[in-house]
């Protein structure tokens, strides 16, 4: 038998199934693997409250009560999701003691399926950054490369990934924050249509655009979380009544007369060649399973940066209004006064990035300005939308880019924010028009880190785009690379 | 110079649903503090506001009946600021597109009808208290009217005069509780009102600078501010200043208003259209569903009791202005009971009942069968009107039987002649000399003489078949 942890999730679910594994056996390689690695993938590990519950799954598997493709299989769980009873900390001082007394729909409806969640993930501070970089808890690192970021903002959960710290890991993909990760620790990383899974208990960064996402080994393993957490929940409003639990079965490997679109747009300037050249050279891998290449010009996609901070920030500068000192949370000791209270609580409870972007959100909604700044940048969102669409009706699905170059190294993408900024241009035009999105492994620059490639269908085309994933990754082997492996070049 | 009075109001109104506007907790009065609250309403992380579309229906009612140009698509916004009693430091309101627009509410004056106009109806959610605790140096905050449903009802600047303010919040209220959107307790604060008040020469077209009082909780308190404030800035413009544009707090003990918050000072809410809640379409079949179901209101009640019934203006006015006095009467009516001599019945001795024991119509125990009995007993004899009016102040507060009441305590008229021609021979013989006198001309003894026989009999004889005997029995 292969090593525990170079099992895909659904491998292991059926090696579980048919008791060759235990869950107990299988949730402590992952803790033993969390405690060999540093990445700093975990804020919270959740070391006695999983293997108890290893041991319940496992009686209830026995027992015939679960028999689901993921039952008994461990899971990380972004530090933005609540987990009732567990520290639930968003990477932030603010949250650094916060327990909620309720978990998110999403985690409920994982541990009901079986699996055993071992730990809290590491993240940007409140989902708000692409390098990982941002925590309250320390940087995470990438497997591939200590040097290096492992992407944000779940960071973590891609960390996790990687080094087999969990056999995947649930996500919040805002701008990219699933997908960006997942490309530069050469994991799968799914961001679905806005709406597919209910946000009940993810804490928000920007609700409009913020969706829970799924890091995993393979495309078929995301499609398997998405058919446990997906589906409509009455607590959250935005959330779609489709029909959940069906991915995983739609997937046949069959990409024959899919058009793909390629955006000239997303392999312009700015791109890092080695990028450019794996991401074109996936397409013509689909192209080779009976797809076909259909160029595009989407030239709208340059104003999906702004419009992105715009409406992203002006949300957050609400969403986050509510860390105010007064009902939990840090709260500063020296204040006099109730302004003095909210004040020092929020100046000293929340990081740089964090403190920047609710600045910039309170700006763009002042008085006198929410016509030229929000309200613009919301016309610019119904633009994209609409240029997706248009896109659509000459393609099935868009092969774009995740992020410019590959995992910059620790610290090195900090020193110009709007240079960073920039690298979201792959990403949160997805966000801006709800789509799903997807990123794939699809090989390794030069100095051996990994590379993204991302499939972008129309709203609720999941199945298609996790189809199209699956077809990919039957036909090639950069999903199965690990890091500290050797591997063999393609 | 004479001086104009310009008043506009903010009614605030919380929604008589069960439960609170984006979650499942109770949306009732008081409760130990924070019992009545959960993570959704006091905004915890993570958590979402689902909408209660009894709120939406509530507040579409309220649009129909008061003549609104309902917005058929609607949708929540966030109105930023902080401050201890609100949770999530913002709250989910209506700035862009309020459900409702363009409504009325005509007003009886001294002058006749006026017409106030509705500048808009928008949906939102209360705040929580705040227990200010000036010895132990603490703010206590009870969170369980976090969440419960308000709409707020903004009028044009179209009063002139605390009556015709007081005659607005009477007359709505009345009309919501007939639509039973709301309860319209001023006393537990579900009816707030903030009023904008500024003067202006008489006959100037352009609008003084305006101060602001929130929060206004008594009818009394309106009025008295009104006309506070009103004197305040005549006195302050004719003795050659000005009005600062502020929100002013008025103070009821004093009765005086206080600066509060000057505009500079005014705060920047940052709306922004609220991501967590969806658009609504309200939709043919709802609105057609909704306005079906609106019930009679007060203003075409009175006609139809002035039509159906012959009543005059003013009764029909004062039976239809509440609903639960209304729906007494009808009733009453329903059983039998003669219109007229029901309004009668009502206009006096129940209001005035009503008014010795400080209730209100609906907080009523007597059943309209109870005043229907006591008036068929009165109109068929059996009952004389003193009797009657007894036998109503002692069921009106526990609604007991009238006939077990009647026939305990003996009260059933006497009609039947022999009884009171004794009585009648008896208090003669007793009382030659006002016979006499009678008989000598002073019409004015036969009252005397009636009192008498009515005494000997315990108050229970038909007068009038007394009347009729003592007469015969006086002839000469």
């Amino acid at each position: 038998m292969p090593d525990i942890l170079e099992l895909s999730a659904l491998e292991l679910g059926r090696e579980i199934r048919c008791g060759e594994i235990g869950v107990r056996e299988a949730v402590s390689a992952v803790l033993d693997a969390m405690e060999k690695n540093a990445q700093n993938a975990y804020i919270t590990v959740l070391r006695d409250r999983a293997l108890s519950r290893a041991e319940a799954v496992q009686r209830e598997i026995k027992g015939g009560g679960l028999s689901g493709p993921l039952a008994g299989v461990p899971a990380g769980i972004k530090d933005n999701l609540c987990t009732g009873g567990v520290k639930t900390t968003c990477a932030s001082r603010m949250l650094s003691e916060f327990y909620p007394p309720y978990s998110a729909t999403a985690v409920e409806r994982l541990e009901e399926g079986g699996c055993v969640c071992v730990g809290k993930t590491n993240m940007d501070e409140f989902a708000m950054g692409s390098t990982g970089e941002t925590s309250f808890f320390g940087m995470t690192q990438n497997p591939w490369n200590p040097a290096h970021v492992p992407g944000g903002s779940s960071s973590g959960s891609g960390a996790a990934v990687a080094a087999g710290q969990a056999y995947f890991a649930l996500g919040s993909d805002t701008g990219g924050s699933v997908r960006t990760p997942a490309a530069f620790c050469g994991v799968t990383g799914m961001k679905p249509t806005y709406g597919t899974v209910s946000r009940y208990g993810l804490i928000a960064y920007a609700s409009s655009l913020d969706q829970i996402g799924v890091l995993a080994k393979t495309a078929a393993d995301c499609a398997a979380v998405f058919d446990l957490i997906g589906g409509r929940d009455k607590r959250d409003g935005t959330s779609l009544d489709t029909e959940a639990g069906t991915f995983l079965s739609g997937l046949t490997g069959d990409v024959r007369g899919v058009r793909i679109g390629i955006a000239e747009e997303c392999f312009g300037a700015g791109l890092d060649e080695s990028v450019r050249r794996h991401v074109l050279a996936a397409g013509e891998t689909l192209k080779g399973l009976g797809a076909a290449l259909v160029p595009l010009s989407m030239p709208l996609l340059r104003y999906a940066v702004p419009a992105y901070y715009l409406i992203a920030c002006a949300e957050a500068g609400s969403n986050l209004s509510r860390f105010d000192g007064v009902k939990y949370g840090f709260r500063a000791e020296n204040a006099c006064d109730i302004r003095s209270l909210y004040e020092e609580s929020r100046s000293r409870g929340f990081g740089l990035e964090v403190k920047k972007r609710i600045l910039l959100g309170t700006f763009a909604l002042s008085a006198g300005f929410y016509d030229a700044y929000y309200k613009k940048a919301q016309q610019v969102r119904g633009a994209i939308s609409r240029a997706y669409a248009a896109a659509f009706s000459s393609c099935d699905l868009i092969l774009a880019p995740v992020f410019p170059t590959t995992a910059p190294k620790l610290g090195e993408a900090t020193i110009d924010p709007m240079q960073k900024y920039l690298g979201d241009i792959y990403t949160v035009s997805v966000n801006l028009a709800g789509l799903p999105g997807i990123s794939i492994p699809c090989g390794f620059d030069e100095a051996g880190l990994p590379i993204g490639a991302q499939l972008i269908g129309p709203p609720l085309s999941d199945e298609r785009v996790l189809n199209a994933a699956h077809a990919y990754q039957q036909a090639t082997v950069y999903h199965t690379m690990r890091p500290g492996k050797e591997r063999s070049a393609p | 110079m004479t001086f104009e009075t310009v008043v506009g109001l903010e009614v605030h109104l919380e929604l008589a649903t069960k439960s609170k506007i984006f979650c499942a907790c109770a949306a009732e009065f008081g409760g130990a503090p924070n019992t009545q609250c959960c993570p959704v309403c006091t905004g915890m992380p993570g958590t979402l506001p689902v909408l209660n579309e009894k709120v939406v229906e509530f507040a579409l009612r309220a649009g129909l009946a008061l003549g609104c140009d309902i917005t058929r698509h609607t949708k929540f916004d966030r109105k930023n600021y902080f401050y201890p009693d609100l949770p999530k430091s913002y709250q989910i309101s209506q700035l862009y597109l309020p459900i409702c627009r363009n409504g009325r509410l005509d007003i009886q004056t001294p002058a006749g009808k006026k017409r106030i106009r509705l500048h808009e109806i928008h949906m939102e959610e209360d705040a929580g208290k705040l227990i200010h605790d000036p010895l132990a140096g603490f703010t206590r905050a009870d969170y369980n009217r976090c969440g419960v449903p308000l709409i707020e009802i903004v009028t044009e600047p179209d009063f002139r005069s605390a009556e015709e303010v007081v005659a607005f919040l009477e007359k709505l209220k009345s009309t919501l509780e007939y639509l039973e959107v709301s309860d319209c307790k001023m006393q537990e604060g579900s009816m707030r009102a903030d009023v904008n008040l500024s003067v202006r020469p008489a006959g100037e077209a352009a609008f003084g600078a305006r101060t602001e009082m929130k929060n206004m909780s008594s009818f009394k308190a309106i009025s008295r501010a009104v006309e506070y404030e009103a004197k305040r800035q005549i006195e302050a413009l004719a003795a050659g200043g000005g009005v600062a544009q502020e929100t002013r707090r008025w103070d009821e003990s004093r009765n005086r208003s206080f600066a509060m918050r000057a505009k500079e000072n005014t705060q920047d809410y940052r709306y922004l259209p609220d991501p967590d809640l969806p658009p609504i379409d309200i939709d043919d079949d709802w609105y057609e569903r909704v306005k079906a179901s609106l019930p009679e209101l007060a203003d075409v009640k009175s006609a139809r009791y002035r039509k159906a019934y012959g009543l005059p203006a003013y009764d029909a006015d004062m039976l239809s202005a509440q609903k639960a006095m209304a729906e007494f009467f009808e009733e009453a009516v329903r059983l039998g009971a003669p219109p007229k001599a029901t309004a009668n019945w009502i206009m006096g001795d129940v209001f005035r009942l009503l008014k010795e024991k400080g209730l209100a119509a609906r907080e009523m125990a007597l059943a309209p069968d109870k005043l229907a009995r006591i008036i068929a007993l009165c109109g068929g004899g059996a009952l004389n009107r003193h009797k009657a009016r007894e036998v109503l102040a002692a069921v009106f507060d526990s609604n007991a039987d009238v006939d077990a009441y009647v026939s305990a305590h003996g009260l059933l008229q006497i009609s039947g002649e022999g009884p009171i021609r004794d009585a009648v021979a008896k208090v003669l013989a007793q009382n030659e000399k006002s016979v006499a006198e009678y008989r000598d001309g002073k019409a004015k003894v036969f009252g005397f003489l009636m009192g008498q026989v009515m005494r000997d009999m315990a108050g229970k004889a038909d007068p009038n078949v007394i009347r009729k005997i003592l007469e015969g029995a006086l002839q000469p």
